[in-house]
């Protein structure tokens, strides 16, 4: 039975070997402690086992020699598991600039995801292997937590703001996709699979599965369903701010503070445009979108404004 | 000694015999006198009987848990009845059953008599703690009673506020009124031990029982208005939808998330250090010897007190909250298991050279090191964020926070309770029975909760109630374990019960140990503690074990 | 703290001498203070965290609270912060008489700052401004605006609610006062409540400037 327990979960991402190499260092540093400890206890407790009702111990009172000795060894190795454990989570935490963009959007009790391409899909996941994906990540309700052991990663889903996750599959196969974190009742059921595939299968799949309208060309036909063009464009008419070639810069408020124009900021200015004005527009001129556009439609919106000035085929076509 | 609280037991004992003392158990008879009483001992007593009742409703929780987990299928309960069952398990055992336990039992009977004074500082609100205890307790087991509560034991938002079906508001204010009996305990603990020690009792000279119950009192009175407050704000939220934790109306869950853990990371605390006191009382008197270190481990108390305020994020790394502070909490989460090594280690070198013996409490201190270094290293693998990004939310955390919970602060209250029982009951335990079931215990407790590290490895989050086939050999394991867990808990019980009638008559002084409550205390002790009119005046250090002089002064041992 | 007090010469029986009494009880309530500080704590934590996420909403929510009410209050609680002073200054000298006007004093001021407050409270459960479902901020539902008057109504009533039991303290105090229970050597009881009088009043002289005066009052009660 021991031989078919392994002690990993597959490594299928490019993060995963570095990740056990840690924990493999951390089992031995704890391996060391607990061994010294419980060799340590074994031989006191036998030697100076007591021998007579009256024995006396010996008068040691401390010493304040081994207590810097013990102070400043575990110390210096928690400094070593700090600066690897850290450094390995700043490598997740920094997003790769050339990645695929998925959006994923949980719900009680599921995962919808939208590829770049279109594709929709629902608690599955398909990635192409080598290949950066990111994953931009909202809920719907509770909180979520995204969670591929195989890929040891994981990140929470918080209704009102966007996580992000990335990450590098290295090897073919299929496996678990966890909610982790508690979401109510089903909360058990919320898991998929994702399925790691090679670049021609992933486009293979991409064209059997039905293609929607990709989220740029989702986001470019709600910003004219919705009328958001009629105020935000570039003429000089123009009652908005023109969104061209925002995001990601930073834009000054009328308080006088500037705010970095980024996912959370255009949520928040949909939804809520009241909370921040622009400096030089009319604050509460712009109506508030809640209860209008769905959680996956902001994402769309979202994804076109980031094209938006990015490319300029795409914002002659706004600012018609 | 001129009172205006004349209870009887001073009439009584102006009449005693010689032989026949009053204890503060005969002192007077009658529910009334145990429900009115302001008397610490019978306050600890009333707790003890209160948190066994919740320890035995939640291990039950536990056990319905593991029966449910024996398989992969969901198909004992219902997914909701499973949720409801953890929830439950997770709030009684925690603010019912191990905050309370070794401060409000064994702190309650021991720091007045261990400083050498008669009662705490404020006797009625000691016995007021008691009954708030009681009306939240009360409140829990309604709302138990009345549908449960499904949320987790952490009550985060959204879910609690907004989406779950449960009596959400009720468990809250039941948490929020438990707060405050904690908080008196604290209080009057801090009053106590500032103000009312014996003459020659100096700080130094304390008991380090007394500087783990001191460090704790500190978190009890800091931490728990944190937690007040919040349980509050999320019953106002839930009860009138007032948008604070909800994002739909700008409210930020996380924000949730940092108040609870402001107080619930130091709470750990709070039941971790009442059982290093007890465990520093037991290792110095079962090695016949001074306390390695004295100082170290009295000022580690309260360096753990003061940097477990600052740590609490390292439960959120993976929440949304930014890099840069997952980077502070990391270090300083490093930085608050130093203190906590160095108490283990001076605990070791207590035993070199000393006049070791293995009873029952020895045993529970001995596997309290050991279990506890377990827990205490892979909390370190989770408070390294690469690591906890991976492990976050599996089984892998539920082995840590057992280990050093069950492992930790229950052995630790196992093994207080069996030092410390003659003096508190005046018989004493079967100690064959002691020993066996304290191996029991141990090897019940590491089949439950080892295979959980690898689970949680392997990728098994917590709070499932189904899972996947491959996990479900290790998870037979450990309810397996958990039978075995508690068969050694339900043995203890047992015989402790069946000593308060046919247990052997205690001497004062059971294991010849040094304190106050051994040397001048007797078992039980009387309604002041002391014999009449006896002034405590101490004269010695804590520990003043008598040794072997030969050994003096032979290298660096003496120094400090 | 009720464990003072008990007869005319108040010591309790686990005590060594009145001293130690007293320095337990007032440590006791600086203790209970700290919680206390602890306890409006995290209020203030949330404040301040939606207040630098909502700095806008914050201002145009704080211009529908009455400056000049808050400010009227102000000014009363600090009159019974000093009438509460003047009853431990009499407490010292062994007035039973000063004991009693300053308390007097005290719980007339108290009751008029409540006054003020169902006044104001009145005013914005008429304008929709309490949370919940029946909210609505110029014309809308909800918003960060609907924070920031949970957020008053969370911290206010808090307060307000501290105010209601200490002045059931008073009145409990001014029948010891008046059967004489304390003589010059005895009175940590009127002097631990006075510590905590002021306590709720520096509490409010936070709250007034963050609630009431935070800005863009200028002109919008129109
Ligand atoms: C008694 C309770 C208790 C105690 C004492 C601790 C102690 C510690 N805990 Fe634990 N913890 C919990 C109870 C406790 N914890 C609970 C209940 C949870 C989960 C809550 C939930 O989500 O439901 C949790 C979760 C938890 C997390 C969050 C995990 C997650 O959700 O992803 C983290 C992360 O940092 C952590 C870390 C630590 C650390 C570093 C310590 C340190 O204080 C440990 C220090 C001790 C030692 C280090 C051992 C002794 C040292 C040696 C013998 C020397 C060798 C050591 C070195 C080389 C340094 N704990
Ligand atoms: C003080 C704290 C404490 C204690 C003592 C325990 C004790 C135990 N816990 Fe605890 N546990 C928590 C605190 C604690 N737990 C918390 C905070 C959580 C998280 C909840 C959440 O996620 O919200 C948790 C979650 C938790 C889980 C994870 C659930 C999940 O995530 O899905 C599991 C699973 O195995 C578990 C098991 C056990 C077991 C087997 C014991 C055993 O040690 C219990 C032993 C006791 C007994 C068995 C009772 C005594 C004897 C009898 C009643 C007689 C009858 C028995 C027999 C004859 C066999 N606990
Ligand atoms: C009636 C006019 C109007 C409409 C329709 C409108 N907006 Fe706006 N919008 C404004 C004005 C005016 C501002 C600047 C004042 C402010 O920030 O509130 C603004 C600000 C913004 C901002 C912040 C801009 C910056 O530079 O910081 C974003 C993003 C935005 N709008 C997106 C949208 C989207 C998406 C839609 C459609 C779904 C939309 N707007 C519809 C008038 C409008
Ligand atoms: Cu979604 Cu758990
Ligand atoms: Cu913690």
């Amino acid at each position: 039975m021991w031989k078919d327990l392994p002690l990993y979960p597959e490594q299928a991402s490019t993060i995963a070997q570095p990740v056990d190499l840690l924990y493999f260092f951390l089992i031995a540093v704890s391996a060391f402690f607990a061994l010294v400890i419980s060799v340590l206890i074994v031989i006191f407790a036998s030697k100076y086992r007591k021998s007579r009702p009256d024995a006396k111990s010996a008068h040691i009172e401390g010493s304040t020699l081994l207590e810097v000795i013990w102070t400043v060894i575990p110390l210096g190795l928690t400094m070593v598991m700090f600066a690897w454990g850290t450094i390995l989570f700043f490598d997740q935490a920094r997003m790769p600039a050339d990645a695929l963009e998925f959006t994923v959007t949980g719900k009680q009790w599921m995962w919808k995801v939208q590829h770049p391409t279109g594709q929709r899909e629902i608690n599955d996941l398909h990635v192409p292997i080598g290949k950066p994906c990111r994953l931009t990540m909202t809920s719907e309700d509770v909180i979520h937590s995204y969670y591929i052991p195989a890929f040891r990663t994981k990140q929470d889903v918080v209704a009102g703001r966007y996580s992000e996750l990335w990450f590098e599959a290295s090897k073919l196969g299929t496996y678990d996709i966890y909610c982790a974190e508690y979401c109510g009742t089903e909360h058990s059921k919320m898991v998929g699979k994702v399925t790691v595939m090679t670049q021609q299968d992933y486009e293979m799949w991409l064209s059997g599965a039905v293609a929607n309208e990709t989220p740029v060309q989702a986001g470019e036909r709600l910003f004219t369903a919705m009328r958001c063009i009629t105020c935000h464009n570039s003429t000089s008419t123009a009652r908005g701010p023109d969104l061209t070639g925002q995001f990601g810069k930073d834009v000054r408020l009328a308080s006088g503070a500037s705010v970095n124009f980024d996912a959370e900021y255009v949520r928040e200015s949909i939804l809520n445009p009241a909370a921040k004005t622009v400096e030089g527009f009319q604050a509460g001129l712009m109506p508030t979108y809640q209860g209008q556009l769905k959680e996956e439609d902001i994402l769309s919106l979202i994804a076109y404004l980031k094209t938006l000035g990015a490319d300029k085929s795409a914002q002659g076509a706004a600012a018609k | 000694m001129s009172s205006t609280l004349h209870t009887p037991a001073q009439h009584a004992s102006a009449t005693k015999g010689a032989k026949e003392r009053d204890t503060y158990l005969t002192a007077d008879y009658g529910w009334k006198s145990w429900l009115f009483t302001v008397d610490h001992k019978r306050i600890a007593v009333l707790y003890l009987i209160s948190i066994m009742v919740f320890f035995l409703i939640g291990g039950t929780f536990a056990l319905l848990m593991r029966a449910e987990l024996m398989t992969a299928k969901g198909d004992l309960f219902e997914a909701e009845t499973y949720n409801k069952l953890f929830t439950m398990h997770g709030v009684v055992m925690i603010f019912f059953f191990l905050i309370p336990s070794i401060p409000a039992v064994l702190g309650n009977f021991l720091v007045p008599i261990m400083i050498g004074t008669k009662d705490l500082a404020f006797p009625k609100i000691n016995l007021l703690s008691w009954y708030i205890y009681l009306v939240g307790g009360g409140a829990t087991l309604y709302v138990a009673i009345t549908g449960g509560l499904d949320t987790g034991w952490t009550f985060y938002a959204p879910y609690s506020s907004t989406y779950a079906n449960t009596n959400v508001a009720a468990a809250a204010i039941a948490v929020f009124i438990t707060g405050f009996s904690s908080i008196l305990t604290g209080l009057n603990f801090i009053v106590t031990i500032h103000k009312m020690r014996a003459p020659g009792m100096t700080w130094f000279r304390m008991p380090l029982f007394l500087w783990a119950q001191y460090a704790t009192s500190l978190i009890m009175i800091l931490g728990t208005p944190v937690l007040a407050i919040t349980v509050m704000l999320l019953a106002l939220e839930r009860t009138f939808h007032i948008g604070i934790f909800d994002p739909a109306l700008g409210g930020d869950p996380v924000l949730f998330q940092h108040l609870f853990w402001f107080y619930s990371h130091p709470a750990v605390y709070i039941m971790i250090l009442p059982g290093m006191g007890v465990i520093s009382e037991i290792v110095a008197c079962f090695s016949r010897k001074r306390m390695f270190g004295y100082h170290f481990i009295a000022f580690s108390s309260l360096a753990i007190a003061i940097f477990g305020f600052v740590v609490w994020g390292h439960h959120m790394f993976v929440s949304g909250q930014s890099a840069y502070a997952g980077f502070v909490f990391s270090f300083l989460t490093m930085l608050v298991a130093i203190p906590s090594a160095v108490k283990v280690f001076n605990w070791i070198a207590t035993l070199y050279k000393g006049q070791v013996s293995l009873e029952t409490p020895m045993l529970y201190a001995l596997g309290f090191i050991g279990l506890f270094t377990i827990g205490g290293v892979t909390g370190l693998f989770l408070a390294v964020m690469g690591l906890d990004r991976h492990v976050h939310d599996t089984y892998f955390v539920v082995a840590h926070f057992h280990y050093v919970m069950v492992g930790g602060m229950v052995m630790a209250f196992m093994g207080g309770m069996h030092f410390w029982w003659s003096k508190m009951f005046g018989r004493k335990y079967p100690e064959a029975m002691g020993q066996f079931a304290a191996v029991v215990i141990f090897v019940g407790f590491n089949f439950t909760f080892f295979p959980q590290f690898i689970l949680g490895y392997m990728g098994m989050p917590r709070r499932y109630h189904q899972y996947n086939d491959e996990f479900t050999a290790l998870n037979v394991l450990s309810s397996a374990g958990a039978t075995i867990l508690g068969t050694g808990f339900l043995m203890t019980i047992v015989y402790f019960l069946w000593s308060l009638k046919w247990g052997q008559k205690a001497p004062q002084n059971q294991w010849d140990a040094k304190g106050l409550e051994w040397e001048k205390a007797q078992s039980p002790p009387p309604t002041f503690n002391f014999e009449d009119g006896e002034r405590i005046v101490v004269t010695e250090d804590a520990y003043a074990y008598t040794y072997e002089e030969s050994h003096t002064g032979s290298g660096h041992e003496v120094k400090k | 703290m009720s464990d003072h007090a008990h007869s005319t010469t108040g010591l309790v029986h686990h005590f060594d001498d009145i001293e130690q009494q007293h320095e337990a009880g007032t440590l006791g309530m600086w203790a209970f203070l700290i919680t206390e500080v602890l306890f409006f704590g995290g209020l203030f934590g949330a404040y301040a965290v939606y207040r630098s996420a909502y700095p806008e909403a914050f201002m145009r929510a704080s211009s529908h609270l009455d400056v000049d009410l808050g400010g009227v209050n102000t000014i009363v609680l600090i009159c019974s912060s000093l009438t509460m002073a003047l009853s431990v200054y009499a407490a010292q000298k062994g007035s039973k008489r000063g004991i009693i006007m300053g308390l007097l004093g005290t719980m007339f001021f108290g009751a008029i700052f409540l006054g003020v407050k169902v006044i104001e409270y009145k005013d914005k459960w008429d304008h929709h401004l309490v949370p919940g479902d029946n909210f609505i901020f110029e014309g809308n539902p909800g918003g960060p605006e609907q924070l920031y008057f949970a957020l008053y109504f969370a911290m206010t009533g808090v307060h307000a609610f501290h105010m209601i039991v200490g002045m059931v303290i008073i009145c409990w105090m001014i029948k010891k006062a008046h059967r004489g229970d304390f003589t010059p050597g005895h009175h940590p009881l009127v002097e631990n409540f006075g510590l905590y009088w002021h306590f709720v009043d520096i509490v409010w002289i936070f709250l007034f400037p963050l609630l009431y005066l935070i800005g863009a009052h200028s002109g919008s009660h129109t």
